[in-house]
C-alpha cells in the first residue's frame, strides 16, 4: 500500500515535473538556416533558454518554405508556439481569419507604444491588438559600392543625387567596369522598382503607389520619371545578369568588378565572409542626402491561435525576450539588421548599422516597404508587370497601364 | 475473395487520398480563399481570373513550345541511343549507367551547373571567345525568344536516358530471327530498323510518350533552377504559377484553378491513350 502510494507519489511528481517544462516548450518555425542567420537565431535561442524556456527549433530552408510549413500547421490544428513571417501584409489573412492569439499584455508592459517605430507598429497592430513580435529592422533599398571600382573610374565620392549617381554609373562605363551588378530575378528586379520609386519619384508618389493604390498616381509624372530611370538603368547591367542570384551579384562589388549594388542590408554577411569592411573596402549609402527616407522592412514572430495556457505563457515569455535590449544588440549584430528599439549602444555596430540606427531616431524618415502596404496578391501582380517591363521593349505608356491593372486588384 | 480483401487498403488509399484531395482542391477552385481554404461559393471567378491572367496565358504557350520539343527530341535521341547500345557494344553497362545518370539526379543541382554554363558571362560563350573566336555568340539564356530553348536542352538531357532504357528493353524483346531472315533477303540494316524494329516498338513508345508528356505538364524544377521563369516572364510554366500562388501570393483558391485545369490537360492526354490500350488488349485476348 505504501509502495503504491510512494510510486504514484512518484509518478505525480515526474508528471508535474514534466507540466513545468512543458509549460516553457516553445516549439519556433522560422527561415534561418545559412551560416550568419542560424547564428544570429542561435542568440534568440540563447537568451530564451537562459530566461528558463526550452528552445524547440524547427528550422525550414527558404522563406516561402516556411511560410507554407507554418499556415499548414495552422489549418491542420497543430500551430507552432511561433512563427516567423516578414514585417508585412503576409499574416493579415491569419488574423483575419482568428488564428493568432494577441500579445497586448506584453506590448502594454514593455510600452510598444511608446518606442516602437510607426510603420512597425501599423504592421503588426490590427484593430488596436498586437499580434506580432517584430525582431529587426532591414532594410531592402541600400546602395553598396565599391571604392577601388569607383576610384579606378574617377568618381570623385558618393553621389549625392540621382544625378550624380547617373554620372558615376557613366564613369564607370567608361572605364570598362559593370557599373550595377544585377541579379535579374524578379524579386530583385522589384526591390530595384521600389527603391527607384522612393529616391527618384519622391516620398508622396511612393506612398499614392503602394499604401493609397492610386492609379491615377501610376500616370503621373513621378511614377513615368521613376519608370523611365528604371529603363535608363538597364543599360548599366552586364549581359549576365538575367537569373544571377543576389549574392553573386554582391561578389562582382566585392571584387572591384562592379562598381555599384542596390539590395538589402543581409548584402553586408557577404562583404564581411569575405573579410571587407565598411567604410574601408566598400561603402553604402540608403539613399540620397542625410534627410533620404528610410524604408522599413523586417522580420516578425506570430503567435498561433491556442488556449493552453502554458503555451500562452511561452508565447508571452518568447515576445519580451526577443524585444528586451541586450539580445536586440547581440541578435541584429549577427544578422546584419538594425535593432527594433533605438534605446541601444550602437557603438559596437559598423558605420552601415549606424547610419541606420541615426535615420531610425527621426520618425520623419521611417517608411514602411511595399510588403506592408499590399497584400501578397498585389505584389505579385506588380512585380509582374515590372519584371515584363525590365526585360522586354514594353514602353513606359504600356507599362503604366498595365500597373494600373495590377493595381486596381 | 481475400485478393480483394489484400487490395482494400491500396483501395482506400486511392480512393481518399488521391480522388479525394483532388476534389477537394476543386471545391476549393470555386472558392474566394486566399491564405487558408475557405468554404464559399464563388463560381468560375477564378477561372476567369486566371484566363484574363497574362502570365497564365503565357506559360500555358511555354509548356506547348516546351512540350512538343521536349518530347520529340527526348524520343528521337533516346531512340537512337537504344539503337546504338543494342548493337552489342563494348561496355554497354557503363555506357547505359552514364546515359540515365542524369535522369537520377536531381535538377536542383545540375539545373544551376546548366545555368553557369548558358551564362553568357561565365560559361560557354565566354570560354569560346577566350580560345580565340571573339564574334562567338551564344546567350539563348539571357535573350526573352529563345530561353525556352535552353530548357528544352537541360531537360533532354535529362530524360533521354530514360528513353532509352524504356526502348532498350523493348529491342531485347524483339526476336533475333527477324533480322537474320531479314539479312537473307538482302534488306540493309537501317530499313529494318525502321520498317521492322520501329512498328513493334509500338508499345514502349507508348510508355515513353506518357512519361515525358506527365513530365511536361509538372515541369517546375528545371525552370527554378535555370532561369526563376525569366528574363521577365519568357520562360514561366503553369506549375510555377501554381507554386506561387499557392504559397508566397496567399492565393490558395486562384492555384486550385490552375491545377484544375492541368488536371484537365493531364487527362486530355492520358484517355486516348489509356482508351487505345484497352481496346487493343481486348483485341488481343479476342484475337
Amino acid at each position: 500500500m505504501v509502495r503504491t502510494t510512494l510510486k504514484h507519489l512518484a509518478l505525480g511528481a515526474a508528471l508535474m515535473a514534466a507540466a513545468t517544462a512543458h509549460a516553457q516548450k516553445a516549439d519556433v518555425i522560422h527561415w534561418w538556416t545559412s551560416g550568419g542567420e542560424s547564428a544570429a537565431v542561435k542568440e534568440l535561442a540563447d537568451a530564451y533558454t537562459k530566461a528558463g524556456g526550452t528552445w524547440v527549433d524547427a528550422a525550414v530552408a527558404g522563406a516561402d518554405n516556411a511560410r507554407a510549413a507554418a499556415i499548414n500547421r495552422i489549418a491542420g490544428g497543430n500551430p507552432p508556439t511561433a512563427a516567423q513571417f516578414n514585417t508585412s501584409k503576409q499574416y493579415h489573412d491569419v488574423i483575419a481569419a482568428g488564428q493568432l492569439n494577441d500579445i497586448d499584455a506584453v506590448a502594454a508592459k514593455e510600452g510598444w507604444d511608446k518606442w516602437l517605430p510607426k510603420p512597425i507598429v501599423d504592421s503588426i497592430k490590427v484593430n488596436g491588438h498586437y499580434y506580432a513580435v517584430p525582431v529587426n529592422i532591414h532594410n531592402p533599398s541600400w546602395f553598396w559600392y565599391s571604392k577601388s571600382a569607383l576610384q579606378k573610374a574617377g568618381v570623385a565620392g558618393e553621389p549625392k543625387t540621382m544625378d550624380e549617381f547617373f554620372a558615376a554609373l557613366d564613369k564607370l562605363k567608361a572605364a570598362g567596369l559593370v557599373p550595377l551588378a544585377f541579379g535579374g530575378q524578379s524579386w530583385q528586379e522589384w526591390i530595384t522598382f521600389y527603391s527607384l520609386l522612393l529616391d527618384v519619384g519622391g516620398k508622396d508618389a511612393y506612398l499614392k503607389f503602394f499604401k493609397d493604390h492610386d492609379v491615377a498616381s501610376v500616370n503621373a509624372e513621378p511614377m513615368r520619371r521613376t519608370l523611365a530611370a528604371l529603363k535608363k538603368l538597364h543599360g548599366y547591367v552586364d549581359a549576365g545578369s538575367p537569373g544571377r542570384n543576389w549574392n553573386d551579384a554582391t561578389a562582382m562589388v566585392i571584387s572591384g568588378k562592379a562598381g555599384f549594388q542596390i539590395m538589402g542590408d543581409w548584402a553586408k554577411g557577404e562583404f564581411g565572409a569575405a573579410k571587407q569592411t565598411a567604410g574601408k573596402e566598400f561603402g553604402c549609402f540608403a539613399g540620397f542626402g542625410p534627410s533620404a527616407p528610410y524604408m522599413v522592412a523586417g522580420d516578425v514572430f506570430v503567435f498561433p491561435k491556442t488556449s493552453a495556457k502554458a503555451v500562452i505563457e511561452a508565447q508571452h515569455k518568447l515576445a519580451s525576450v526577443f524585444t528586451s535590449p541586450a539580445t536586440q544588440v547581440a541578435f541584429n549584430n549577427k544578422k546584419g539588421s538594425i535593432p527594433v528599439r533605438t534605446d541601444i549602444d550602437s557603438s559596437q555596430m559598423d558605420i552601415c548599422a549606424q547610419a541606420g540606427v541615426q535615420a531610425m531616431k527621426d520618425p520623419a524618415r521611417q517608411i514602411a516597404n511595399p510588403d506592408m502596404l499590399m497584400t501578397p496578391d498585389m505584389v505579385g501582380a506588380v512585380q509582374d508587370v515590372i519584371t515584363k517591363f525590365w526585360n522586354g521593349n514594353q514602353s513606359v505608356d504600356d507599362a503604366v497601364k498595365a500597373l494600373q491593372g495590377a493595381v486596381k486588384g | 475473395m481475400a485478393a480483394q480483401l489484400a487490395l482494400l487498403p491500396m483501395a482506400i488509399t486511392v480512393l481518399g487520398v488521391y480522388i479525394g484531395t483532388v476534389l477537394w482542391s476543386l471545391r476549393i477552385s470555386f472558392s474566394s480563399s486566399k491564405i487558408f481554404p475557405t468554404n464559399d461559393f464563388v463560381g468560375l471567378a477564378q477561372y476567369q481570373r486566371l484566363f484574363n491572367t497574362e502570365r497564365w496565358i503565357v506559360s500555358l504557350q511555354h509548356l506547348v513550345v516546351f512540350g512538343v520539343l521536349f518530347i520529340a527530341a527526348c524520343l528521337v535521341l533516346g531512340f537512337l541511343l537504344a539503337v546504338f547500345l543494342d548493337q552489342r557494344v563494348r561496355g554497354e553497362n557503363a555506357l547505359r549507367t552514364v546515359f540515365l545518370y542524369p535522369y537520377a539526379m536531381s535538377f536542383v543541382a545540375t539545373g544551376l551547373v546548366w545555368q553557369w554554363m548558358l551564362n553568357p558571362a561565365l560559361g560557354i560563350q565566354s570560354t569560346v571567345r577566350s580560345l580565340g573566336l571573339p564574334g562567338f555568340e551564344f546567350d539563348w539564356i539571357v535573350s526573352q525568344d529563345k530561353v525556352i530553348y535552353t530548357l528544352v536542352i537541360a531537360a533532354v538531357w535529362q530524360a533521354s536516358g530514360l528513353v532509352m532504357a524504356v526502348l532498350l528493353a523493348g529491342l531485347r524483346g524483339i526476336d533475333e530471327a527477324l533480322w537474320n531472315a531479314a539479312r537473307i533477303d538482302g534488306v540493309p540494316r537501317w530499313r529494318y530498323t525502321l520498317s521492322v524494329v520501329l512498328p513493334q516498338l509500338g508499345p514502349a513508345f507508348g510508355t515513353a510518350f506518357v512519361l515525358l508528356a506527365v513530365g511536361v505538364v509538372k515541369v517546375y524544377d528545371v525552370v527554378v533552377a535555370m532561369t526563376q521563369g525569366g528574363p521577365g516572364n519568357a520562360s514561366e510554366v503553369p506549375a510555377k504559377f501554381i507554386m506561387d500562388n499557392l504559397f508566397n501570393r496567399a492565393n490558395v483558391g486562384l492555384a486550385s484553378a490552375a491545377s484544375t485545369v492541368m488536371l484537365l490537360t493531364v487527362l486530355a492526354l492520358l484517355l486516348p491513350w489509356w482508351y487505345g490500350r484497352t481496346v487493343q488488349s481486348r483485341r488481343e485476348v479476342r484475337g
